[in-house]
C-alpha cells in the first residue's frame, strides 16, 4: 500500500512550472466572473442602495419613485425573498435588513436594463431612517461590554503564581488595525435559469458549496435546484471565503423573478464599505521571565472587532488564541478572548484568520521586551523556541519544534546576518540622520480548519478512451496556484505527461459539499482527493495492463504516459493504449476521490486537543532604513527560509512565500483603515473607500532584494506527497519588517528603553515613535525639538 | 461627419453610437476584450491599461500606457490601440500559443497569480519594452542610498536592460510581491527589428481628427484654438477635457455627467515647450512624460518632481494645465511651480493675460480663472534658484498622493541667503506660498540657527487638518522637518564638495 506521502520516481510534482492559466493570464483571455457578461442578452444590472448610517432603524421604504426612473426594471426588497431572508451560515445576516447596523449596509437593491439605470433607480430610492445610537471603536465596545459569540480561554500552568515569581515581569497594552482584502477583482456573481431549469450562479467565490446553501434557502430551493460555478478569483485572500454568499443570494434572486440574467459586480468602493476585513485586535497582556529571558508566563486578554455580526469572527479567535504562542514555549498560560460587536463591517476571513493577529501580540510583546531585559531581540526569540517533547497551551505535541532551531541558524548563514549587523553598526554610526537596522521573526503555523469536519474534499477524475485526463475538485483558484498542483499531483498519480491532464472549472454539480478553499487547506485536502480518485483509476488500469503484459498489477509502473513493468527496459505500452483496452474489456474510466484528515480532535468549549495535523515553520530577516526627519523608510533586503515540506510546486510556493509576505507587510506597515468616529453626520462611514486613500504595497515596498529559499529534506508524512501547506504561513513572516522598524528607531535613540510602535507602522507612526525615542534620549539636541509635541501613543507599555 | 472609429489590435471599431461618458475601458469589454479589468476605476491600479500609439515628434510615434478606465472612449477617434489580447495569444483549441517577449517573461517566472492585474502590467511592460531611449546599463550598480538626501538606490530600479520600473509604478499587483515581475521586466531583451509594433514607431502617430457627436451630452474635439475658445464663449458648461485623469474620477466615483466635453488635448497651440534667455514655457497640454522628455532635467525641481508625480501611467496622460485647473491643494506641480516663481498663461477671445501662480488661486478649487479662459501654458522665469529639493511625504513612495508637499528654492550666496520661495501642499485649502518663512530666511546667515528658527515659522504655515492619510500634527511636523532636511542634505552635499 502507498502511503500518502510516497513519491514514484520521476514525478511530475516538485518540478517548477508556471501557473496553469499563465498563458491565458498574460494575453488577457483568462475569463472571470464578470468577463462573463458579454456573452449574454438581456443582462439586468444590480446597484445597491447603502444606508448613509452607522446604526438606524428603517422606518420606511418607497421604491416608487425609483421604478420610473427609466430602465429600472424592479427593486429588490425583503418582500421578495421566497425562501430565508439571511446571508449568512449564522442566520445573523439579513440580506435584506430591517435594522441598518453599519454606514453602507445595503437595505435594497435596484436591477436595471444598464448599470447606470439601476444606479440612477438606488438614487431615487426613498429610505426612511431612525438613526440609533452606534459604538464604532474597540475601546468604546469593551466600555459598553458590546460584545458577541462565545468568549473561550486557553490556559494551562499555573501562570498567576508563576508572574509572581517570574524575575522579571512586564505589562502591556496593543491596539493593532485590521486590512481590506483588496483581491483586484471585486466581489462578482452572475445568475441565470439555465437550459434545465436549474439557477446557475458563476460567483467569484472561494466555497462554492455554502454559496449554493445560502442562494438555496434565500430562493426557498433544495440544494440540488441549484449549481454555483467558480471559473477563477481575482484574488481571494479569505475576502471570498464567506462574503460573496448575499451577493450571489441577490443575483439569483433577481434571475428566479425576472426571467433575465442578472450581474453583480461591486465597484471598489461598494466592495471596501460593504464586505468584512481582517478583524483589527486589542490586547492587553502581563508576561513573566526569568533572567535568560525565558518566558515563565503570559496572561492575555485578546479582544477582536468583530463589526456587526458574528460572521467567521468566533473560529478567527480561536485562531489568534492557538497562535499567540506562535514558536514559543511558554509553561503557564492564560489567555482570554472574545468578540466585540460594532457598527462597522463584520469582519471575516483573511489570510492568517487570526494566526496573524496572536502571533502579532507576541512578537510585539517579545519586541517591546528585549530592551528592557537587556537582550538582543534575535537571541531572546530563539531562546524560547520550543523544544522537541514540549506542546502548545491548548495540548498539541510541537512535531519537528527542531526545524525551528534548524530554519533560524540556515537562516542566520544565508542571509550573513552576523556580518551585516557589524555593517550597519558602522553605517549608523557614521549618519545621524538615518538609521538601518536587521530584526528577525520566526512562524509556526498550525495547519488544517479549526472545526474538523471541514477537513475532507471530494474529486471527480475522468480518464477519456484517448487516455486524455480530466479532472474536477472541489477546490477554487484564486491565483495561489492549487489547480496547478493539482494538474501536477494528478499527472504523478497516474504516471503520465502534465499536458495530458486538463482541469475543469470548480462547479457544485461535479464535486459536492465541499470545504471553502482557505485555511492553507486546499492542496493538502484535495490533493489527498485527487491522489485518490487518480490511484482507483490506476489500480485498475494495473489489471488492465498486467494480463497484457503477463505479470502481476503490482508490478505495473507508469511513467510519463508509459505503462511498462518494474524491470522491463524494452516493453511497454502508451497509457493511451491501456485506457482503450480497459474501455473495452468494461472497466471503468472515471472515479470520485475522497479524503479526510486523519487524527485531528478538537474541543471547542474547553480549548484542548490537536486540531492541526501539523505545523509550518519559517523565519524571516528583514534589513530597513528610516529616515529621521520624516519617518519614511524603506526594506533594504529579506531574506526567508520556510518550511512547504516537500514542494509540490517550487515556481508557485516561493510565489506564496513572497506574496503573503508582502501583503503582510502592507498590513503591518501601509494599510490604514480609518472610520469617521466623529458625533457628525459621516459617523460611521469609511473615510479609506477607495485605492487613493487605502494603499497597498506597491513596487515601492517590496524588497529591494529579496531571497527565499524552501527548507530542504521536509518530506511531511501522512500528506500529499510529503507537501505542506503554503497559503498562510509566510504572511506571517512580514512581523519581521515591523520589528526591523522598532530596531531602527530605538537606533536613534540611546538603548534601554521599550520602543512603542503603532500597527500599522506608516511613516508617521514610525516618526512619532521616533520622536518619543529621541525624547527620551539624553543626547539628543533640544532646540529642534521645542514645537513637535510626540501624540499619546495609542498603545502604552 | 466622418464616422468614428477606433482601430483595436489593428482593426477598426465603431465606435460611433457611444455615449460620451462612456469609458475607453466599458467600451473596449463591450466589444468583447475583456482583457483590461476595472480594480479602482481611478487611475491608481493600472488593471486597465493599454498602450495606445502617440506622437514623438512629427516623424514617429510611441507606444504610450495608459488607464483605460478614465478618458472617454470618444477621445480615440481615429486612434489606434492595443490591449493584452492584441500582443500575443495563448495556446487554445482553435490556436497555437504565440506569446510576446513580454507575455512569455511575465508567464514563464510566475509574474501571474491570480492573473486579473496581469493584462495592465503586460500593458505597462511593454510600453517601457519598446520605449526608444532605453538602454542597457542605465541603473547604477550600488544599492542603498548612501547619504541622507542622496537619491536613493537606483540599482533596483531600473534592471540591466535599461528598464526603468517607474514604468509599472501605476500598476498593483495584490498576490505576487512583485519581485517576479521585476525580474521578467528586467530580463526582457530588445524587440527584433521585424517586430511590427517596434516598425509602428518609425511612423508619425495617427492624425488627430476633428470629433463630435450629436444628441444629448456631446463630445467635441474643436480643430483650433480658436474653434474652442468659442465653445467656451457661447457654452460656460463645457467641461475640458485633456487626459481625462480627473475627470475621469468625476465621472467614476462621483457620477458626474457633463453635458458637452471639450477635448484640447491635441491643440497645437497648447503643446509648445520653448526656452529662452529669460524663460521656459510649457504648453498646458502636454503630458506629464512629454514634459519630462521635453525639459531632459533642465529643470532640477521639476526633474525631482515627475518621478514622485502619480504614476507613469497617470503622467502619459495627466497634463500640467490639468493639474493646475483643477487646483487640488494636494495636486504635486502647483508647490514645485509656486517655489519656481511660476506664472500661468489665460487666454481667451478677448486675448491673453499671464497671472503669477501664487495669485491664481482664490480658495478650494477656485481660481482667478473666467468660465471662457483657458490656460494655455505656464512660465517660469530663469534663471532658476542654485539650491532646490521638492519633499513629498506619502504613506507610499510611488504612486501615491501627499499628504504634504513642499518645494524648496533659495539663492545662497556667500553664506547668507539671498531669496527664499516655498511653495507648499497639502496644508491649506489652495496650494500655498510659505512667505513668513521665507521672509524669515531672506537676508539671514544659512546656519542652523537660522533655519532652526525659520522651520519653527515654517510649522504655523497654512491650517493643516487631520484626515484619512495624516494627522495635522504631523503634516505641521513634516513643515518644520522639510526645511531641516533640506538643511542636512544641502550641508552634506557642502560638504561633500569640499
Amino acid at each position: 500500500m502507498k502511503s500518502l506521502a510516497d513519491r514514484p520516481v520521476n514525478p511530475v510534482v516538485g518540478v517548477p512550472v508556471s501557473h496553469e492559466s499563465a498563458s491565458a493570464h498574460v494575453t488577457g483571455t483568462a475569463l472571470y466572473t464578470d468577463d462573463l457578461l458579454v456573452r449574454s442578452r438581456n443582462v439586468l444590472h444590480a446597484w445597491p442602495v447603502q444606508a448613509p448610517h452607522a446604526h438606524a432603524l428603517i422606518i420606511g421604504m418607497d421604491t416608487r419613485p425609483a421604478l420610473k426612473v427609466p430602465g429600472v426594471v424592479k427593486v429588490l426588497t425583503a418582500s421578495d425573498v421566497p425562501g430565508v431572508n439571511d446571508a449568512g451560515v449564522k442566520h445573523d445576516e439579513p440580506l435584506f435588513p430591517s435594522e441598518v447596523m453599519f454606514h453602507g449596509h445595503a437595505v435594497c437593491w435596484v436591477l436595471g436594463e444598464s448599470l447606470e439605470a439601476a444606479r440612477l433607480g438606488a438614487e431615487a430610492m426613498e429610505v426612511e431612517y431612525q438613526p440609533l445610537p452606534s459604538l464604532l471603536t474597540l475601546t468604546d465596545a469593551m466600555a459598553a461590554g458590546s460584545f458577541q459569540g462565545n468568549q473561550p480561554t486557553v490556559a494551562r500552568g499555573e501562570p498567576d503564581s508563576a508572574l509572581i515569581n517570574a524575575a522579571h515581569r512586564f505589562s502591556g497594552e496593543f491596539e493593532f488595525g485590521g486590512q481590506e482584502h483588496f483581491y483586484l477583482e471585486t466581489q462578482a456573481s452572475f445568475a441565470y435559469i439555465d437550459e434545465g431549469g436549474q439557477v446557475f450562479v458563476q460567483s467569484s467565490t472561494q466555497h462554492p458549496s455554502e454559496t449554493q446553501e445560502i442562494v438555496a434557502h434565500v430562493l426557498g430551493l433544495a440544494n440540488h435546484e441549484v449549481t454555483v460555478q467558480c471559473l477563477r478569483m481575482g484574488g481571494g485572500f479569505g475576502g471570498k471565503e464567506m462574503q460573496p454568499h448575499g451577493f450571489a443570494a441577490i443575483a439569483a434572486l433577481g434571475a428566479s423573478l425576472t426571467g433575465r440574467p442578472v450581474r453583480v459586480r461591486l465597484n471598489r468602493a461598494q466592495d471596501i464599505t460593504l464586505t468584512g476585513k481582517r478583524h483589527p485586535f486589542h490586547a492587553r497582556w502581563e508576561a513573566g521571565f526569568d533572567d535568560d529571558g525565558r518566558l515563565q508566563a503570559l496572561k492575555a486578554t485578546l479582544t477582536s472587532d468583530g463589526g456587526w455580526s458574528l460572521d467567521l469572527s468566533e473560529p478567527v479567535l480561536a485562531r489568534a488564541m492557538c497562535h499567540i504562542d506562535n514558536a514559543y514555549y511558554i509553561p503557564n498560560i492564560e489567555v482570554h478572548g472574545r468578540v466585540a460587536k460594532t457598527n462597522k463591517t463584520s469582519q471575516t476571513a483573511f489570510r492568517g484568520f487570526g494566526g496573524p493577529q496572536g502571533m502579532l501580540v507576541i512578537e510585539d510583546l517579545l519586541g517591546r521586551c528585549a530592551p528592557l531585559l537587556g537582550i538582543d531581540p534575535a537571541e531572546l526569540r530563539s531562546r524560547n523556541f520550543y523544544e522537541p517533547g514540549q506542546s502548545t497551551p491548548y495540548g498539541q505535541p510541537v512535531r519537528h519544534a527542531e526545524r525551528l532551531t534548524a530554519i533560524w541558524q540556515s537562516l542566520l548563514d544565508r542571509a550573513d546576518v552576523a556580518q551585516r549587523r557589524a555593517d550597519i553598526a558602522e553605517f549608523n554610526a557614521a549618519h545621524p540622520n538615518i538609521k538601518r537596522a536587521i530584526a528577525m521573526t520566526p512562524v509556526k503555523f498550525g495547519i488544517s480548519f479549526n472545526l474538523t469536519a471541514f477537513n475532507q474534499a471530494g474529486a471527480l477524475v475522468h480518464v477519456y478512451k484517448d487516455g486524455s485526463v480530466l479532472i474536477n475538485h472541489g477546490g477554487t483558484e484564486m491565483g495561489q496556484g492549487l489547480h496547478t498542483k493539482m494538474r501536477q499531483v494528478a499527472a504523478t498519480a497516474l504516471g503520465v505527461p502534465l499536458s495530458f491532464i486538463r482541469l475543469a472549472p470548480t462547479r457544485t454539480d461535479k464535486v459536492p459539499n465541499t470545504s471553502a478553499t482557505a485555511a492553507s487547506s486546499g492542496a493538502d485536502l484535495n490533493g489527498g482527493a485527487v491522489k485518490n480518485a487518480c490511484e482507483q483509476i490506476s489500480s485498475r488500469l494495473a489489471e488492465v495492463a498486467a494480463r497484457k503484459l503477463n505479470i502481476h498489477p503490482d508490478d505495473v509502473r507508469f511513467d510519463d504516459g508509459k505503462v511498462t513493468g518494474i524491470g522491463f527496459h524494452d516493453r511497454h505500452l502508451s497509457f493511451a493504449e491501456v485506457a482503450r483496452d480497459a474501455y473495452f474489456q468494461r472497466v471503468p474510466l472515471w472515479a470520485a476521490g475522497y479524503y479526510r484528515t486523519e487524527g485531528l480532535h478538537w474541543d471547542s468549549a474547553r480549548m484542548q486537543g490537536e486540531p492541526f495535523k501539523y505545523f509550518s515553520y519559517g523565519a524571516a530577516v528583514t534589513e530597513v532604513e528610516v529616515d529621521r526627519f520624516t519617518g519614511a523608510y524603506r526594506q533594504l533586503r529579506a531574506d526567508i527560509v520556510h518550511d512547504v515540506g516537500d514542494s509540490l510546486s517550487p515556481l508557485i510556493d516561493i510565489g506564496q512565500i513572497e506574496g503573503g509576505f508582502v501583503q503582510g507587510a502592507g498590513w503591518l506597515t501601509l494599510e490604514d483603515l480609518r472610520w469617521d468616529v466623529s458625533d457628525g453626520e459621516g459617523r460611521g462611514r469609511l473615510t479609506t473607500q477607495s485605492a487613493s486613500t487605502y494603499k497597498l504595497p506597491s513596487f515601492s515596498e517590496m524588497p529591494e532584494q529579496f531571497n527565499v529559499h524552501l527548507f530542504e529534506r521536509a518530506t511531511e508524512s501522512g500528506v500529499v506527497y510529503g507537501s505542506k501547506a503554503v497559503g498562510e504561513p509566510p504572511l506571517m513572516l512580514a512581523i519581521s519588517v515591523r520589528e526591523a522598524l522598532r530596531e531602527a528607531v530605538a537606533a536613534f535613540g540611546s538603548g534601554g528603553t521599550a520602543v512603542e510602535l503603532a500597527s500599522p507602522a506608516t511613516p508617521e507612526a514610525v516618526f512619532w515613535a521616533l520622536e518619543r525615542v529621541r525624547a527620551s534620549s539624553p543626547s539628543s539636541n533640544d532646540q529642534e525639538r521645542d514645537t513637535v509635541r510626540p501624540p499619546v501613543p495609542t498603545s502604552a507599555l | 461627419m466622418d464616422g468614428i472609429e477606433i482601430f483595436v489590435n489593428g482593426q477598426a471599431q465603431d465606435c460611433s453610437r457611444t455615449s460620451p461618458h462612456t469609458r475607453l475601458l466599458d467600451w473596449l469589454r463591450a466589444e468583447g476584450l475583456t482583457g483590461a479589468k476595472e480594480g479602482c476605476a481611478e487611475g491608481e491600479c493600472g488593471a486597465c491599461a493599454v498602450l495606445v500609439a502617440r506622437p514623438d515628434g512629427p516623424e514617429g510615434s510611441r507606444w504610450t500606457s495608459l488607464n483605460s478606465c478614465l478618458p472617454p472612449a470618444l477621445a480615440f477617434d481615429g486612434q489606434e490601440i492595443v490591449t493584452a489580447e492584441g500582443l500575443g495569444t495563448a495556446a487554445g483549441p482553435c490556436s497555437g500559443e504565440d506569446l510576446h517577449p513580454v507575455q512569455r517573461e511575465m508567464a514563464d517566472r510566475g509574474g501571474s497569480q491570480c492573473g486579473y492585474c496581469t493584462p495592465g502590467f503586460i500593458c505597462s511592460m511593454a510600453a517601457e519594452y519598446y520605449r526608444p531611449d532605453r538602454r542597457p546599463g542605465q541603473g547604477r550598480k550600488e544599492t542603498g542610498s548612501r547619504e541622507v538626501g542622496e537619491q536613493h538606490a537606483t540599482d533596483h530600479e531600473c534592471g540591466p536592460n535599461g528598464f526603468d520600473l517607474h514604468a509599472l509604478s501605476g500598476n498593483l499587483c495584490r498576490c505576487t510581491g512583485y519581485r517576479p515581475i521585476r525580474d521578467a521586466a528586467y530580463a526582457l531583451g530588445n524587440p527584433l527589428d521585424a517586430d511590427p509594433l517596434l516598425d509602428r514607431q518609425n511612423r508619425p502617430a495617427p492624425p488627430v481628427k476633428h470629433t463630435r457627436t450629436g444628441g444629448g451630452a456631446q463630445f467635441l474635439r474643436p480643430e483650433t484654438l480658436g474653434e474652442a475658445l468659442e465653445v467656451m464663449q457661447e457654452s460656460p458648461e463645457a467641461k475640458l477635457v485633456a487626459g481625462a485623469t480627473d475627470l475621469g474620477v468625476e465621472v467614476n466615483l462621483r457620477h458626474s455627467r457633463p453635458p458637452l466635453l471639450l477635448a484640447i488635448d491635441r491643440l497645437e497651440e497648447l503643446r509648445t515647450l520653448s526656452f529662452d534667455d529669460g524663460r521656459v514655457e510649457i504648453g498646458a497640454a502636454l503630458t506629464l512624460s512629454e514634459v519630462e522628455r521635453g525639459l531632459d532635467g533642465r529643470l532640477p525641481l521639476l526633474a525631482q518632481l515627475f518621478p514622485q508625480f502619480a504614476s507613469r501611467l497617470i503622467r502619459n496622460a495627466a497634463t500640467l494645465g490639468g493639474n493646475l485647473s483643477t487646483g487640488s491643494p494636494i495636486g504635486d506641480s502647483a508647490p514645485a511651480l509656486l517655489a519656481m516663481d511660476a506664472t500661468v498663461v489665460l487666454c481667451s477671445l478677448d486675448g491673453e493675460r499671464e497671472v503669477p501662480l501664487s495669485e491664481y488661486y482664490t480658495g478650494y478649487r477656485q481660481s482667478v480663472r473666467k468660465p471662457h479662459e483657458l490656460l494655455r501654458a505656464v512660465r517660469i522665469p530663469l534663471p532658476l534658484a542654485e539650491s532646490t529639493a521638492f519633499y513629498k511625504i506619502s504613506k507610499r513612495r510611488f504612486d501615491d498622493i501627499s499628504s504634504v508637499s513642499a518645494a524648496i528654492a533659495l539663492q545662497v550666496a556667500d553664506g547668507v541667503v539671498n531669496s527664499a520661495r516655498i511653495g507648499l501642499g497639502g496644508v491649506a485649502a489652495t496650494p500655498i506660498r510659505a512667505f513668513a518663512t521665507e521672509e524669515s530666511l531672506t537676508g539671514q546667515p544659512w546656519t542652523a540657527d537660522t533655519v532652526a528658527t525659520a522651520a519653527g515659522v515654517m510649522a504655523g504655515e497654512g491650517t493643516p487638518i487631520d484626515d484619512m492619510r495624516a494627522s495635522a500634527l504631523y503634516r505641521q511636523a513634516m513643515l518644520r522637518q522639510a526645511l531641516l532636511k533640506f538643511h542636512a542634505e544641502k550641508a552634506t552635499a557642502l560638504e561633500a564638495a569640499k
